[in-house]
């Protein structure tokens, strides 16, 4: 965090948290080595992805349709694609090693043709 | 029960960046939880018990919470929300909220089975209206994995280890689903977070219950029990296809077995794949298994005996 | 108007929190407070209050609950005493920890072992560092006011720290005092409306209580902490002075006993003070210039405020209702001479352990404690810094 933190006579008392939800600005996507890509073409929509993510990191749309990933907290744990009933055709994992400096199109494609 | 695209446009009451472990399901039961909260209805207030998920979704100046949330120690989950749903009888009262709020405890097996028991029993007598989960994952893993009441015979924990003469936990894992019982409440479950649809309608039906519920969830812990992070759901549906966490609910002490697997699996499926139970593979250690297996079926004839037997209190 | 009325500091403690109608209690029984939740349990039975009781299976969830409800959002309040304090011990912690004004009554008893169930300070000193606001009541009548006035200082602003009214067991808590008891509705309005400031019930403002702080904001919520605690001590002589004109008996940190001319002075707190009074007068009336200094308030401590009044003294006893547990004396010795150590005039400052698991402490054992004093002075020797009040064997 790169903004000042507070003095003691500065903080609200009790340590009490008056911002709900406010972790979501500490990203834990940086923790991930592999990291799920998915593929919207196989994708069935069931949502097992999201009802199994620990770290609620299925993007979805107003009409509870997954999106993407949120990559900014996905932590690569695997489990969305564990749980993925396409077997590794909707999503799967790839290294962020191979993951680097590339499209979303170059990923897809790497991750898949392996 | 509503369809998974309809409770993903809900708001979520737990967000991310919190600090579970990867692989985690504390995280999952609790998302769970709270999808299948009817929150059109009524709103959600929640204690916790110290533990892992206490620290890595309350870590000043982060919250993981979008719903009131109230952690002060560990041993008292249940005393804390009792004084919350206490005050809240009192809002009523006095006209300060014509809300409906609903309370849920969260603690794990360690603040739960052992340290957490008393308070609990004490605020089921009680008859506060409020949902007790416990995220079973079978040791205290906030401080590293020590064996709990709710550690399985065999598993090799740090204050259980296996070792040369002694192999694992000696002692079967306490029945605390019949010590609930005891407490003759309109609601008990046990529950799994790979069978989310069962969670789900369990979690709806305690909470319309107006008095104390309660419900047991298997939490697979990936780094306490030794297993791959994407496995933890698999981990939990082999406990769940093996019988080892059947899921029932006993409803005003009538025993509903809500799962029985088609094809019973042994119980080495479940065993195999985690660390904590590597040991009990090593020649000369078969007879742990058969034990182990027997205790499962043990358990197992017996819910179905009760829930044959139509008993209820 | 106030009546007068005879009844025991249980009754006097109870009396007040019925008229305080707090909007919860939650409590356990132990001796020798065990008549206070009994007779609120009877209160609200009769419709004299309407609290919501919560009958909890332990002091430790007496207290959980005491949290839980106050961060729900209300008055809280609750009664104890020894082994069922230190049963709290952790969650006393939490409590002023998360600014939570929780307002107890404890009647103050020995701590096992041996199991004893009389009065001594061995609770309310042992906790003495979690934090809380410590009130010390000498008889019934105080024990009654100091909780009322306990609710308005940890409920002030600047303040929100819980606090405690302590009276000694069976001393005070069993003895059946005269003492005035003030109209509900002026009391009611003394204590006027707590607003609370983050209540978790208020559900469309979710916050999140009982975060935990890693070592870069531990020391600063400490700190803020202890500014509150700190804060009280005004508070306290202002609520003390807003009582007075209430109801005529005012306040202070303290209660000087013809301490203006005092040459020989005891420091005590509690029901001693009473019997200490009537050896001052005696000792007066033969010319030896004695004098009590009973403090009131001991937590925060008024330092400051207690070398002013003490430092006039040719020699001081501390009387300690505890065992020094291998300090070099009781806590209130230990603050006492350390107070004083800034002073310009220095007395000698001596100090006792008396009235340990209920034993008596006679007008006989506190003038030999003024006769040391006068015999520390004409010879300029102390002999023992520290010594015991009726106890069998000579100390040492």
């Amino acid at each position: 965090m790169a903004e000042k933190l507070l003095d003691w006579n500065e903080v609200l008392i009790g340590a009490t948290i008056k911002d709900p939800g406010n972790s979501r600005s500490y990203e834990t996507g940086s923790w991930r080595v592999e990291r799920p890509v998915w593929n919207p073409d196989e994708c069935i929509q069931c949502m097992f992805c999201w009802v199994y993510c620990p770290d609620s990191s299925i993007l979805v749309d107003e009409n509870g349709k997954m999106t993407g990933i949120d990559y900014d907290h996905c932590k690569g744990c695997g489990i969305c694609v564990e749980q993925c009933p396409k077997k590794s055709k909707a999503l799967t994992m790839l290294l962020e090693a191979d993951a680097k400096g590339k499209s979303e199109e170059e990923i897809r494609k790497e991750a898949f043709s392996k | 029960m509503a369809l998974l695209n309809d409770l993903a446009k809900k708001k979520e009451g737990l967000v991310n960046g919190h600090r579970l472990c990867p692989g985690c399901t504390h995280s999952v039961i609790m998302r769970q939880a709270l999808a299948a909260a009817d929150t059109d209805k009524y709103d959600i207030v929640i204690a916790a018990a110290t533990g892992c998920f206490e620290v890595s979704t309350g870590l000043y100046p982060y919250t993981s919470w979008n719903v009131p949330w109230i952690h002060s120690a560990f041993e008292n989950a249940a005393s804390t929300i009792a004084g919350v749903e206490a005050m809240y009888k009192v809002w009523k009262k006095k006209g300060k909220t014509n809300k409906d709020i609903r309370f849920i405890a969260v603690a794990s097996d360690g603040g739960t089975y052992d340290i957490g028991l008393q308070a609990l029993s004490g605020a089921i007598e009680r008859g506060h209206q409020f949902l007790y989960i416990c995220n079973d994952n079978n040791a205290y893993q906030n401080t590293g994995n020590q064996r709990s009441s709710a550690t399985p015979f065999g598993a090799s924990t740090t204050t259980s280890p296996n070792g040369t003469i002694i192999q694992g936990k000696t002692q079967p894992k306490k029945d605390i689903m019949s010590v609930l019982e005891g407490h003759h409440m309109q609601y008990i479950a046990q529950a799994s977070p790979s069978n989310w649809r069962d969670l789900m309608d369990k979690v709806k039906k305690a909470l319309d219950v107006n008095g104390p519920t309660y419900i047991n969830v298997i939490e697979p812990c990936t780094t306490g029990w030794g297993f791959p992070a994407h496995k933890a759901i698999e981990i939990a549906q082999l406990a769940v296809d093996t019988c080892v966490w059947p899921l029932y609910e006993v409803v005003e002490g009538k025993v509903v077995i809500n799962y029985k697997p088609k094809n019973k699996l042994p119980v080495e499926e479940y065993l195999k794949p985690q660390k904590r139970f590597a040991h009990l593979f090593k020649k000369g250690n078969e007879h742990l298994i058969e034990e182990y297996q027997k205790q499962v079926d043990k358990h197992w004839e017996w819910l179905l005996k009760r829930e044959e037997s139509g008993i209820s209190y | 108007m106030g009546k007068k009325v005879a009844l025991t500091g249980n009754e006097a403690a109870a009396h007040a929190i019925r008229q305080i109608n707090p909007d919860v209690v939650a409590a356990f029984p132990i001796t020798p407070s065990t008549p206070i939740p009994q007779n609120i349990a009877q209160y609200i039975a009769d419709g004299k209050m309407d609290t919501e009781l919560v009958t909890v299976e332990s002091e430790h969830s007496a207290m959980s609950a005491c949290i839980g409800a106050a961060a729900g959002g209300g008055r809280v309040m609750t009664a104890t005493s020894a082994n069922g304090y230190a049963l709290m011990w952790e969650m006393l912690y939490i409590a002023s920890g998360a600014r939570l004004p929780i307002v107890m009554a404890v009647a103050a008893r020995a701590l096992s072992g041996p199991l004893n169930i009389h009065g001594d300070h061995s609770d309310i000193m042992g906790g003495r560092d979690s934090g809380w606001i410590e009130l010390v009541a000498e008889n019934s009548q105080e024990a009654y006011d100091n909780l009322i006035q306990a609710v308005k200082i940890a409920e002030n602003k600047d303040v929100m720290t819980p606090a405690l009214g302590a009276f000694d067991g069976f001393n005070i808590s069993h003895s059946i005092e005269i003492w005035e008891m003030e109209d509900d509705d002026k009391v009611r309005e003394f204590v006027g409306e707590y607003e609370p400031l983050f209540p978790l019930l208020k559900t469309e403002e979710p916050v999140t209580h009982g975060a935990w702080a890693p070592p870069d904001w531990y020391f600063e919520h400490r700190m803020s902490q202890l500014k509150g605690l700190l804060n009280a001590k005004d508070v306290v002589v202002n609520v003390g002075k807003e009582f007075g004109k209430a109801f005529g008996r005012e306040y202070g940190i303290y209660e000087a006993y013809k301490m203006d001319d005092a040459d020989y002075v005891i420091v005590a707190m509690g029901s001693v003070c009473g019997t200490t009074k009537d050896v001052v007068d005696s000792l007066r009336d033969n010319g030896v210039k004695a004098g009590l200094l009973k403090l009131r308030l001991f937590r925060p401590f008024p330092y400051k405020e207690l070398a002013d009044v003490l430092s006039g003294a040719k020699a001081i006893a501390v009387l300690d209702r505890v065992s020094p547990a291998g300090a070099q004396g009781g806590p209130l010795f230990n603050e006492i001479r350390s107070a004083l150590y800034d002073a310009n005039n220095r007395p000698p400052v001596i100090n006792y352990s008396y009235g340990l698991g209920g034993r008596d402490t006679q007008p006989v054992h506190i003038n030999s404690v003024y006769d040391t004093l006068k015999k520390i002075v004409e010879t300029g020797k102390v002999e023992k810094q520290f010594d015991c009040l009726n106890l069998r064997g000579a100390w040492g």
